[in-house]
């Protein structure tokens, strides 16, 4: 009998170094990719990787944040750790998904946007407000995918759409367990505890709402079985691009502000007046 | 009109948060001030401009015009949805911070004029745990949207925020994607919407509601970016260059379209709107 997982072995699994990465499910989902690059307006951020591609013999228009494999190559994706030319990339090529009617499948895994000087000069915070609220009325179906980590809103920024899937042993939070735990318990080694609390993981994230699908995973993790995962997300995607596609564009945006209007919990008096 | 709204702070005794006949040390520059003088000088230092940080109502007597300002949804308040506890709980913490400010939450929402022209304004407190957005900041900016789409009416807001509320997990981080949707349809509108980015102006509300606006104004010296400079720091493992992150850094980098000292920042605020406004509010 399998005991479950706890939130901080999940975390351990999305963190693994076998873990298949967003380039791995890129091969495994997708015929015909092209790597598009390049944000128009200062460079090109590998750590966010867009093209057009087929997936079941239709055009898609695909994002994902890679983390890389090789030292060499984690070193020049920054650990996926995206700067506004990543995010500006991404707008640019969903903005051409829309002009020619393509839907968008965006993969989520990073630990967070960069934290560094250019980043910073160069508006990361500018860079995401944009991504959240074009996403929010781009005229075509957006399927998020997170694939490992979830981290805050380095993952937001390519994350708004109208369904989101969530592998088994993925997380998505608000903030990382360690960056939570050195904040509000003042100790980084509650980073357990705070992992806990703060509820990210795959299958809290669906009771609350707050996400569509879970992806089943293999026993012991993605990087056990992937072409079970694959297999399981692959007709996941097949079924809600199938659907998302038939909805009359006007609906599809209605729906999805309704879903973004309501997100949150809180407490309402009977009205004033 | 700005004499008058310039009269109308000098004798005003709105500014009481900190009493009058007391002294008071400028946090930059050591000087010591006459609270009375620091009061009347809208808490900006007369040595060295230093901005100090103002309630949601005292932000509110600074802009809106004299018994104009109607508040909106006061009737919402948070809740521990995911029962969060660190070093204590969050509902203790909600309760502390309700008693500390007097306010619900991070948020005031209202309707009011800035010399004469209609506005909404959203106005963040950084007293109430560190004007962070949960799940009652989305909601109030959202309403307020909402009814400035009805009635075609502008939208200020004035940020004051270190982020995200940790404690409602990813109910917070969503609050950005709302809020967001929320400001395209008000773009799409055509409706002018303006930010003033107030120290601190950081993280999830920064890169949300916080920085979309048709124009974006920001306080002198105010800390302003995604990533807090301490976190920067540790990652990059070397010390940050002076002025990183200021108001005037962001002027320089083409992130905030001016930097206005706030005794200037009514009349900023409205000599904008009256362009802006007239133009595009009725018609379409
Ligand atoms: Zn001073």
């Amino acid at each position: 009998m399998e005991r479950k997982l706890t939130p901080w072995e999940r975390i351990l699994l999305a963190r693994h170094p076998n873990r298949p990465t967003f380039s791995d499910f890129l091969d495994a989902l997708f015929d015909n990719f092209i790597e598009l690059h390049g944000d128009r307006l200062y460079g090109d951020d590998p750590a966010i990787i867009t093209g057009l591609g087929t997936f079941n013999d239709e055009s898609v228009v695909v994002i994902g944040q890679e983390k890389g494999k090789s030292v060499q190559e984690k070193m020049k994706r920054n650990f996926g750790m995206p700067h506004p030319e990543g995010y500006r990339k991404a707008l640019r090529i969903m903005k051409m998904a829309e002009k020619f009617s393509l839907p968008v499948i965006s993969f989520i895994d990073t630990a967070g946007a960069y934290p560094g000087i250019g980043a910073e000069e160069r508006g990361q915070a500018w860079a995401i407000a944009q991504n959240l609220k074009e996403m929010s009325v781009l005229k075509t179906p957006i399927i998020v995918v997170v694939l490992s980590e979830g981290g805050s809103g380095g993952a937001l920024g390519i994350g708004v759409g109208d369904y989101i899937m969530i592998l088994e042993n993925a997380y998505y939070s608000v903030i990382s367990p360690e960056g939570c735990a050195s904040i509000l318990f003042r100790d980084s080694s509650k980073a357990p505890e705070a992992a806990e609390a703060l509820k990210i993981t795959a299958e809290d994230l669906y009771k609350l709402g707050l996400v569509d699908e879970i992806i089943p995973e293999p026993n012991g993790g993605a990087h056990q079985d992937f072409e079970g995962t694959i297999s399981n997300l692959k007709s996941a995607l097949k079924r809600v691009l199938k659907k998302l596609k038939e909805k009359d564009v006007k609906i599809l945006l209605e729906e999805r502000w309704l879903k973004l209007r309501n997100y949150g919990r809180f407490y309402e008096e009977a009205k004033e007046k | 009109m700005f004499r008058d709204f310039l009269k109308r702070n000098e004798n005003k005794d709105k500014f009481r948060d900190i009493p009058d006949g007391l002294w008071i040390k400028c946090p930059q520059c050591s000087q010591i001030i006459y609270s009375k003088d620091w009061n009347e000088n809208l808490k900006v230092c007369i040595k060295c401009g230093y901005h100090d940080q103002l309630t949601a109502y005292e932000r509110i007597d600074l802009l809106i015009d004299d018994s104009t300002f109607e508040e909106f949804d006061t009737h919402i308040s948070p809740i521990d949805i995911l029962g969060f506890i660190d070093t204590k709980p969050y509902t203790q913490r909600i309760k502390e911070a309700q008693e500390a400010t007097g306010l619900k939450d991070a948020i005031v929402v209202g309707k009011g004029e800035i010399n004469g022209i209609p506005v909404y304004i959203i106005v963040m407190d950084f007293r109430f745990i560190g004007g962070s957005m949960g799940s009652v900041v989305g909601e109030k900016v959202v309403r307020t949207v909402e009814r400035a789409l009805k009635d075609r009416i502008p939208v200020v807001s004035v940020i004051s925020s270190g982020g995200a509320r940790m404690q409602e997990g990813l109910f917070s981080l969503f609050q950005m994607a709302k809020t967001s949707a929320a400001i395209a349809r008000l773009s799409d509108a055509k409706i002018p919407y303006i930010n003033v980015l107030t120290h601190p102006s950081t993280a999830g509300v920064l890169a949300s509601f916080g920085s979309l606006g048709d124009v974006i104004i920001a306080e002198p010296g105010a800390l302003i970016g995604f990533t807090g400079p301490r976190v920067i720091e540790q990652t990059i493992k070397q010390k940050l260059p002076e002025g990183f992150q200021r108001s005037e850094f962001l002027l320089e980098h083409g992130m905030v379209d001016l930097v206005v000292e706030r005794k200037k920042l009514k009349n900023t605020l409205f000599l904008i709107l009256n362009h802006l406004w007239r133009k595009s509010w009725k018609e379409s």
